[in-house]
């Protein structure tokens, strides 16, 4: 693994950061939403990015794949500026390609009206010159490598469990091969069963294709399950990162402590909440 | 079914007979013009002052459970076996005996939000049942709820009281609720994931005050949850439900050290570990059952199980006590000692 | 637009099933009533038994007869062929009010729940303005603008209803731009012109066609009544609206048949249109999330 590299590179693209984030601010009219955060991601690498709600996080998400305008900052995907709206369609799908994204609710964030392989296909014919048989042909593997059968890529959204439903979700995001994926919650919503298996095949598809995770959430012990280093953010800023073994072992800041406290676990006890609970009123 | 009522576990201080006895509770609920079961043979007991977690994934039946209890089923539900609270049967009660039953038995719900209205002040909604239902004069009523915000970590009560619900965060909304829940001194607190909605700060404040608030008022808490850590952290004991029955009942402080089910085993290990990441997580194949797919003469867990054998298809096995807890599994006897969670 | 998808995928076949099972009884009567007016508004002029402008005063106000089943008029016309050859300005008037306000109506309110901010705020400011303006108001100023025909009375009427379509449809459209499945096809690049016409459109078709059902009955009454104040279809056309102006008279008369015929087909249209409407709204919500 790579040294961690929260340093910002003072200009221009790192070369070896597949993305990079620099002074990234976003204001809602009177409210700042994002304040000053900057990191970066190197290549197949991947980062968690940890807060409770009101942090920031999401808002952040949304900045990377472009579903928010950044007051201020830069956001650098595979090279690309990408802090600007998109000209023109060809930019549009560029970007595409190079940051995809995976949303938290499995039951809205798939077209009820569309079957599974409908949907990737449609994804194929965006991004690539495919003719229909090769994009028959991919379909049915991306299909498998999300671990959904033939029978299931044929269903609509509504006859898929939320398990099945967040696998056609991150096919979608790989259908696109994309260098970066923001898993913003992906795995929040699901049963524990069903949320080992995702995590299982996350990490089976970043050892298979390569591609690199933001994972946007709130839970500690998933982000040291999917990711190497972490950032953790609180109204808006950035209050500690470092690697994801050292921060959750060992962290610093009071807040990342009291975060570390309040997680419930084996041998974690009643004590321990109202320690946690205790420092909270500081 | 005789196993389900052996209690051999050590009771907290105080209790004597149980305040809340379930007792092979069966629920049909019509789905497609057609009954079909939602809750298979469940059995529990509650004393006062203690807290038992009821932990499952969804389709487990823990939030039927609860409603139940509570007698908020939804209509043409067909319910069998009995509910008792404090010896009385709680489906013959009615008018005054249910009134009072209700002022007995609080509920906190996941999103405090879909449970208060929004237009109203908080004040409004939190003195309403002492105002209407018990005659307690405004004045006295705003200052019992002043005095129980403060008992859930509000301080400047009165103030809130004049606020509208979207003026508080979620966390302060919960107390709120949990507050207004304590206002009719109940005995029992049906908590259906409190804190599932909320921070993990938030929730850890929010657990450390029902634990104070079962303490200081000897109240019976039944926490319903789908995380297994934070029920065996907070509770007595842990029942696990799964297709609409309880596989095993357990002292929480066990539940992963030395699990009795399978499944129960299987839940602590897919978990990802805080203090330590995994290559990959050890996963359950499949995904979770309701009752109304469950085989009627198996073991509903026996298709995900890996402690699988022909025996598991064969018959529907009983909740039978074992080692000071109860389980709902053949092969238990086979498999004590080999369950215990390890994430290696 | 490039060709609707799939590759292997099996569509779902939709599976037929009887009106009644889809719609109910009072759905599956007024989808029969619906029907059976559409097809006297096509064919009704040509089985007609008798001319229906021909006056012969001498039989006015005459009583149904084996020849003329429904009696005559106040100028002595044969009442069924009226209504038979009326159906097709009194049904065809409110299709064209329906057609162009649901294609206004849906563009506006798609290019207001794509754009939000501030093209949905000056949208939104404009069909207020419209919306104070009464049907009958615009109707009369039309019939002075152009002149008085079923050709004013729809443009009027269109200008009328299509605010509130484009209200009641903006909200169900902006709903659904808000789910993550438009936000994921962003994120994959689609363009926006795409993504509303094969994605954000077809999940708000069931609302758009139970609004365009209800609108149409509005339109059969409102239609009726233009022209009952002269302002729409002129006499001696047959139209229901008017069939009522010419006959009312006959109503105090003790020759109440001719009027009420007339508005007994209108109220028959409305009220199946709107009851429709209603089943196929309760549908569109149930299949909703």
């Amino acid at each position: 693994m790579t040294e961690p590299s929260h340093t910002t590179p003072s200009s221009g693209a790192p070369s070896d950061a597949v993305l990079a984030v620099r002074n990234l601010r976003k204001d809602f009219g009177e409210v700042t939403a994002v304040d000053d955060v900057s990191f970066t991601v190197p290549r197949g690498g991947s980062l968690g990015i940890v807060g409770e709600s009101g942090s920031g996080k999401t808002t952040v998400a949304k900045m990377i794949v472009g579903l928010e305008r950044p007051t201020s900052g830069e956001i650098y995907a595979a090279g690309h500026d990408r802090s600007k709206p998109a000209r023109g369609g060809a930019e549009r799908r560029r970007r595409g390609r190079e940051v995809q994204i995976v949303f938290q609710d499995p039951y809205s964030s798939l077209d009820p009206r569309q079957p599974i392989a409908a949907m990737l296909d449609e994804v194929l014919r965006l991004h690539h010159e495919m003719s229909q048989a090769d994009r028959r042909a991919r379909v049915v593997e991306l299909i498998d490598l999300v671990g959904l059968d033939e029978r299931q890529g044929q269903a609509l959204p509504r006859a898929l469990s939320g398990g099945q439903r967040q696998r056609a979700a991150i096919a979608r995001a790989l259908a696109a091969q994309p260098e970066v994926i923001i898993l913003d919650e992906s795995v929040a919503a699901l049963d524990v069963s069903i949320q080992a298996q995702i995590l299982n095949l996350l990490a089976d598809v970043r050892d298979d294709v390569g591609v690199s995770f933001v994972l946007i959430s709130h839970d500690l012990a998933v982000v040291r399950q999917l990711t190497e280093e972490v950032v953790v953010m609180r109204n808006g800023r950035i209050v500690e990162s470092g690697t994801t073994t050292s921060v959750l072992d060992d962290p610093q800041e009071a807040y990342t402590k009291r975060l570390r406290a309040s997680v419930p676990g084996p041998g974690w006890s009643i004590d321990q909440v109202r320690e946690a609970a205790s420092l909270a009123t500081d | 079914m005789t196993a389900t009522t052996i209690e051999t576990q050590p009771q907290p201080a105080g209790a004597g007979s149980p305040l809340l006895e379930v007792d092979s509770l069966a629920l049909q609920l019509p789905v497609d013009g057609e009954y079909r079961p939602i809750l298979r043979g469940v059995s529990f007991t509650l004393a006062a002052g203690e807290a038992l977690g009821l932990v499952g994934e969804s389709g487990s039946g823990k939030s039927m459970t609860v409603r139940a209890i509570d007698r908020i089923l939804p209509p043409r539900a067909r319910l069998e076996g009995t509910i008792r609270f404090d010896g009385q049967t709680v489906a013959d009660l009615s008018g005054a005996a249910l009134k009072k039953y209700r002022g007995e038995v609080a509920m906190v719900f996941q999103d405090p939000r879909a449970h208060i209205n929004p237009v109203r002040r908080v004040g409004d909604f939190m003195t309403e049942v002492l105002r209407t239902n018990l005659g307690v004069k405004p004045k006295a009523a705003a200052e019992r709820a002043v005095e129980m915000l403060a008992r859930v970590g509000i301080p400047d009560g009165a103030r809130r009281l004049d606020q509208y619900p979207h003026e508080l965060s979620g966390g302060l909304l919960q107390r709120v609720m949990i507050a207004s829940a304590l206002l009719t001194e109940p005995r029992l607190l049906l908590a259906d994931e409190p804190t599932t909605a909320l921070d993990v700060t938030t929730q850890a404040e929010i657990m450390a005050i029902l634990d104070d608030l079962r303490r200081d008022f000897q109240l019976a808490v039944l926490f319903i949850t789908h995380d297994l850590d934070l029920a065996s952290a907070v509770c007595n004991r842990t029942a696990v439900m799964y297709a609409g029955e309880i596989v095993e009942v357990r002292q929480s402080s066990l539940l992963h050290t030395d699990p009795l089910h399978p499944y129960t085993s299987a839940l602590g290990a897919a978990r990802p570990d805080i203090s330590e990441s995994a290559h990959r997580l050890q996963a359950i194949a499949g995904r979770p059952l309701s009752a109304l797919e469950a085989p009627p003469d198996a073991c509903a867990f026996a298709a995900r199980c890996q402690h699988h054998e022909d025996v598991c298809d064969s018959s529907h096995p009983d909740l039978v006590a074992i080692d000071g807890g109860l389980t709902r599994c053949v092969r238990a006897d086979d498999l004590r000692g080999r369950l215990g969670v390890s994430h290696d | 637009m490039t060709a609707m998808v799939t590759t292997t995928a099996a569509q779902e076949s939709p599976r037929r099933r009887g009106l009644r099972s889809r719609l109910g009884v009072s759905g599956a009567i007024a989808a029969t009533i619906v029907a059976i007016a559409s097809l006297v508004a096509v064919i009704g002029p040509w089985i007609a038994p008798h001319d229906p402008t021909i006056a012969n005063l001498s039989q006015a106000w005459l009583a149904p007869s084996a020849d003329h089943l429904l009696g005559q008029d106040v100028q002595g016309r044969d009442v069924l062929s009226r209504l038979l050859a009326g159906a097709r300005s009194s049904m065809l008037g409110p299709l064209l009010v329906v057609v162009v306000c649901m294609v206004l109506g849906s563009s506006l309110a798609v290019i207001s729940a794509w754009r939000r901010g501030f093209t949905d705020s000056a949208i939104s400011s404009g069909l207020d303005i419209l919306f104070a303006f009464p049907a009958i108001l615009l109707a009369a100023l039309s019939a002075v603008v152009f002149s008085p025909g079923l050709w004013a009375a729809v443009a009027a009427l269109s200008v009328a209803y299509t605010p509130y379509v484009a209200r009641v449809l903006r909200g169900a459209m902006l709903r659904e731009r808000n789910q993550p499945y438009i936000a994921a096809l962003e994120v994959q690049g689609s363009g926006a012109t795409s993504i509303c016409i094969r994605h954000l459109l077809p999940n708000v078709m069931p609302l758009m066609v139970a609004q365009a059902t209800i609108l149409f009955g509005y339109a059969v009454l409102d239609l009726a009544v233009i022209s009952y104040l002269g302002l729409g279809v002129q006499p001696p056309n047959p139209d229901w609206g008017v069939m009522i102006s010419e006959n009312q008279s006959g109503i105090l008369q003790h020759y109440p048949m001719p009027a009420l015929a007339a508005g007994a087909c209108i109220v028959a249209v409305v009220v199946a249109m709107n009851l429709l409407g209603e089943r196929l709204l309760e549908r569109s919500n149930a299949s909703g999330r």
